[in-house]
């Protein structure tokens, strides 16, 4: 009885009403899960299909096996193409990284004549179509007569490596307060002094993220590859030539691990700046 | 950009820099920027064991006169010595002259522990930890040795640039606004703090700062910095009670300056005729350069009776109360002149009268002593405006 009461003193707010406020609440959570259910099926369906017991072709799903994990190198040269594409990657980074740095601290630091202009040339790989760039360098190799193959290689990474790593260690050069520069020299810290302790520790998270972008900039990388490798075979390379017979399962294998290798250096960044704010 | 002696001259200077010790000396300093000049023409001695304090409003060249000190710029003409030792163009890190800067410049990667450290590692001096800890516990922060700047209050952060600079005994200390990011109440107990510690640690310390009140709380000896050049230098007392420019009048606390002209001697007085009524002063207290003058009075030293009351000293009549603001301790009253203009009177509550009315006539009397003259061509409006950012300058 009395709850009767109760029910008919409070007003009721009519079932529409409610409908779109509830929307209006979870609107930007029900947008979220669109949007990474989108990003993520790519990665959820690679992850699975590595799983797939498919012989050649990785097509359709043909039941569960762990074989393709425990064998990643089975198909025949995949890890051949893998390693290529590991050393090319790591020294195509350590390369751009170093010059990439320097021309960064030139352009972030000093006044010089060229300045402004060496600042626009920097943005001209980062706008240039790879397709372009690719043949030109190519082309380039011929007439100096140097065969392509896997120093070609390293060096068309570098080069379009570079201009990345000096976009990213710049914006870090600029966030760096020339105070505690002078701060240093004050304190009796010389020039040399003053960039190994003060400047190269502070600028250093930038310059990790830099060679971290090239790596995955390089190891990625396929239209450039193409052109200038010759018959080298880089993993790009490998799963462009594998697709058109059917990607053998341990390219899906190679890729989620290369996902979960990237997921885990992100949070361990994420842990190790959680601690440091402590 | 290399700097420092030409190798040649380097043998022939018995000190090293490093070691100079002695008062600093600037003379003929001038900074120019393109066609502007920062600083100019700026002579002056910092004598050892003092604080010294540059005080000026927002671009008068104070900063660029500290850094050229410390070393991070180098003046267009002039020469800086330290004692005998000239070290106009040695570089920051040969020079035994210490900063704290405005915003503390800590170096956010380093533990406190190593932020002290960092200067006397690079001398590669020993008992490294001992020094620091000491130096930590002068500051009353010891505990905080291992944390990182970032968890630092910003009291603590000022404590912690104050050691890092310290613990090296420099032969100069420079203060660079040192305390314009704090509130007022933690700025106060920071003014007596650093004083406390100069005297402690005995070093010189140059302190700039806008801020009238922490200079005269904390200085010695104060030099006012206008428009690149120094108006006046002193003791706080001889500035405030004897400015000799109006910028000076104004800058520190508040002044009244009345038109006048010199009307004749009497004894150690000069007579002075002010629209008409006769007052006295030092003659010693007049820094004008001919017959015109602005006497000036500051608003606390004068005295307000009723009309028909006799009283004694310099008296003007014919006032009326025109404002009345009772802030407790004192009374400030705005008294309008008969010629015009408004004179500010701030009376002590101190003698049981009640507050005069507004409207009510009055008289307006004070100490000849009191007196002050400035030339009579003056900007009497000079140091009067207050720009709210100069705090972050």
């Amino acid at each position: 009885m009395s709850t009767k009461i109760k029910d008919a003193s409070i007003p009721t707010i009519p079932f529409k009403a409610r409908l779109s406020r509830w929307f209006g609440r979870n609107l930007l959570r029900i947008y979220m899960i669109f949007g990474f259910t989108y990003l993520f099926i790519p990665v959820a369906y690679t992850f699975v299909f590595s799983f797939n017991d498919s012989g050649k072709s990785n097509l359709i799903w043909k039941g569960f096996t762990l074989s393709n994990w425990q064998n990643p190198c089975g198909a025949p040269q995949i890890c051949n193409a893998l390693g290529n594409s590991i050393k090319i990657g790591l020294l195509a980074t350590i390369f751009s990284t170093i010059l990439g740095t320097m021309i960064a601290f030139a352009i972030g630091r000093y006044q010089f004549k060229g300045r402004s202009s060496s600042n626009l040339l920097i943005f001209l790989p980062m706008a240039t179509p790879e397709i372009v760039l690719g043949a030109s360098l190519l082309s380039l190799f011929l007439v100096f007569k140097i065969n392509p193959g896997f120093w070609p290689t390293v060096i068309a990474h570098v080069m379009f490596c570079i201009s990345f790593v000096v976009v990213t260690v710049k914006a870090r050069i600029a966030s760096l307060d020339p105070r505690l520069e002078q701060a240093a020299m004050d304190l009796y810290a010389n020039e040399l002094e003053t960039f190994r302790r003060v400047t190269l520790p502070l600028v250093a998270p930038g310059i990790a993220g830099a060679a971290l972008l090239a790596f995955s900039l390089s190891f990625d990388d396929f239209i450039i590859t193409n052109f200038n490798s010759g018959t080298l075979i880089t993993f790009p390379k490998f799963v462009y030539v594998a697709a058109a017979r059917g990607i053998p399962a341990q390219a899906n294998v190679i890729g989620s691990s290369m996902f979960f290798l990237a997921l885990a250096i992100v949070i361990a960044g994420q842990l190790v700046n959680r601690k440091k704010a402590r | 950009m290399v700097r420092g002696f030409p190798k040649g001259s380097r043998q022939l200077v018995s000190i090293d820099p490093i070691n100079a010790r002695g008062d600093l000396r600037l003379t003929r300093i001038t900074k120019s920027y393109g066609d502007f000049k920062a600083v100019d023409d700026l002579t002056l001695t910092i004598p050892k064991g003092s604080f010294f304090a540059l005080l000026g409003p927002s671009g008068c060249g104070k900063t660029t006169t500290l850094r050229m000190v410390a070393g991070l710029e180098e003046p267009t003409v002039g020469s800086i010595h330290l004692g005998e030792t000239d070290i106009t163009t040695t570089r920051p890190y040969q020079r035994p002259i210490n900063t704290v800067f405005q915003n503390y410049a800590l170096f956010p990667h380093l533990t406190i522990f190593e932020n002290i450290a960092f200067g006397l590692r690079r001398r590669g001096m020993k008992d490294v930890k001992e020094q620091v800890d000491k130096v930590l516990s002068l500051v009353e922060l010891p505990h905080l040795a291992q944390r990182k700047p970032t968890q630092l209050s910003g009291g603590q952060q000022q404590r912690i640039a104050l050691a890092r600079a310290i613990v090296n005994r420099p032969a100069l200390l420079l203060l660079d606004e040192p305390l314009g990011a704090l509130d007022l109440k933690l700025r106060r107990q920071m003014q007596i703090e650093l004083k406390w510690i100069q005297r402690e640690v005995g070093l010189t310390f140059v302190h700039v700062t806008h801020d009238q009140e922490e200079a005269m709380t904390m200085a010695d000896t104060i030099a006012v910095m206008n428009e690149g050049k120094i108006e006046q230098m002193g003791s706080p007392a001889d500035l405030y009670d004897d400015p000799e420019t109006a910028f000076v009048a104004n800058f520190l606390g508040q002044s009244n300056l009345i038109k006048g002209k010199i009307d004749g001697n009497d004894g150690d007085n000069l007579v002075i005729d002010l629209f008409g009524q006769k007052i006295s002063m030092p003659k010693k207290r007049s820094h004008a350069v001919d017959s015109s003058l602005y006497a000036g009075i500051r608003p606390e030293k004068f005295r307000i009776s009723r009309t028909g009351t006799a009283v004694r000293g310099n008296t003007l009549t014919g006032g009326r109360i025109e404002d009345v603001s009772y802030i407790g301790v004192s009374t400030q009253y705005v008294v309008a002149m008969p010629w015009g203009q408004e004179l500010m009177v701030f009376e002590q509550n101190d003698d049981g009268v009640p507050p005069f009315d507004k409207g009510e006539e009055v008289i307006i009397s004070w100490e000849p002593n009191f007196t002050f003259g400035l030339r009579g061509d003056e900007d009497i409006e000079a140091g009067t405006e207050v720009n709210p950012e100069e705090i972050g300058e």
